[in-house]
């Protein structure tokens, strides 16, 4: 994973790299480095509320949020939902990985704290108490 | 998610269809302004930290001090401490809301699990299982933990100042757990992402089986698991676990620099869908 260095590589290629990969026509792996360790400096603004707010020094669960890419598209895994959330077409994805995977942590955010979110149904329908 | 190509394997017959993940077609929406300022999930409790509770769990079932923690959370309270928990189990789970909890002792089996935001303080030791499924949130142990410390957790800090037992992150899918002291056989067995790092020295079989993630040593390795194998440290990791240790009041005994880094060998991947045939074949 280190070794790529398109940042496009996911959206642009299919992703079967090395000759095992061709050979089982299928990526191994995931489609981005989950262990980038984030970097602090490109925190955004958001973000920043959001640990103050939860009394964190530091990203905490978000440390394992990422850009990723689902079906030739970036995506951000939700874990509530456990399955992937996309990122609409129109926005402009930054050159810099650490800077999506603020990005993903912000969208995410916003999704999951929202009354679009399908634990809120989930919840209404099973909550037992 | 790439095509299946005419390959080897498929002509072969061994795989017929791709596998990838669950897509929800659910799209971001970018344009909402309505959660602009939500930080809760639905249905959390607005809480202020300024505000402190207690309970007395001397006389009380784990059910009962839960069941007051909740209360108190929909009251307002954001600061609450259980005094008298006398290690009985399961104390302090299911919490998915931001808040400070503190225990003044210790805790038994299935402390502080499947949280989701709080941040935990046990000043005394705990059991079995400790921070099991956690997905948010830190846990601080003062004293020492028994075994599979942090099961399968997801995310969060989760920090046991003292030693710990066997098999601690065994199933770790994402979050960071922290051992100030020594930690025993098979820890990080079948990690699959998150980060570890143990000050002290680590048991035999270290990252058995693990399909992704770090783990950290700054002690003696007894021995390590299949597949698992040295990594290169990078000046981002040094900086990070040098900031993350901070936090804790915790250092690494001869720098970060210096610890040694294990990581998955990948050669025990089976996320791809080969027959068992072949894949005897591979390995």
């Amino acid at each position: 994973m280190a070794d790529i260095k398109d940042i496009d590589h996911y959206l642009n290629t299919d992703g079967l790299d090395s000759d095992r990969e061709k050979d089982i026509g299928q990526h191994i792996g995931y489609r981005y480095d989950v262990n980038l360790l984030p970097d602090y400096d490109r925190l955004t603004p958001f973000l920043r509320e959001y640990l103050e707010k939860m009394g964190w020094s530091d990203l905490n669960w978000l440390e394992d949020v990422h850009m990723g890419y689902e079906e030739g598209r970036p995506a951000v895994f939700d874990r509530n939902i456990n399955g992937w959330v996309t990122v609409p077409a129109d926005l402009d994805l930054p050159d810099s990985q650490q800077d999506r995977d603020m990005i993903a942590r912000e969208l995410l955010i916003r999704f999951q704290m929202s009354l679009r979110h399908p634990m809120v149904e989930l919840n209404a329908a099973y909550r037992k108490f | 998610m790439g095509e299946l190509k005419n390959t080897n394997a498929q002509s072969a017959g061994m795989h017929t269809e791709q596998l990838s993940g669950r897509t929800q077609q659910v799209f971001f929406d970018v344009e909402s302004r309505e959660n602009e300022d939500r930080f809760l999930y639905p249905g959390a409790f607005e809480v202020d930290f300024d505000k402190h509770g207690e309970i007395d769990a001397v006389d009380l079932t784990a059910r009962e001090v839960n069941t007051q923690i909740r209360d108190l959370m929909k009251d307002g309270v954001g600061s609450i401490t259980i005094k008298n928990p006398g290690a009985k189990h399961s104390f302090g789970v299911g919490l998915l809301n931001r808040l400070n909890l503190t225990f003044e002792g210790s805790l038994g089996y299935f402390g502080c699990g499947l949280n989701d935001g709080p941040n935990i303080r046990i000043t005394g030791r705990v059991g079995w299982s400790c921070g099991g499924n956690m997905m948010g949130g830190t846990v601080v142990i003062e004293k020492n933990g028994g075994s599979t410390f942090g099961n399968a957790i997801r995310g969060g800090d989760l920090v046991c100042k003292g030693d710990v037992g066997s098999r601690t992150g065994i199933d770790m899918k994402g979050g960071t757990i922290i051992v100030g002291g020594r930690t025993g056989a098979f820890s990080g067995f079948m990690m699959q992402r998150g980060r570890m790092i143990i000050l002290g020295d680590a048991g035999m079989n270290l990252g058995d089986s693990m399909y992704d993630g770090i783990i950290y040593v700054g002690g003696k390795i007894a021995g390590l698991g299949v597949d698992a194998v040295e990594g290169e440290m990078s000046e981002l990791e040094c900086a990070w676990i040098e900031r993350k240790l901070e936090m804790y009041g915790l250092k690494a005994p001869n720098g970060a620099a210096n610890l040694t880094k294990i990581v998955a060998g990948k050669q025990l991947w089976n996320y791809d869908n080969l027959e068992p045939a072949e894949k005897k074949l591979v390995l």
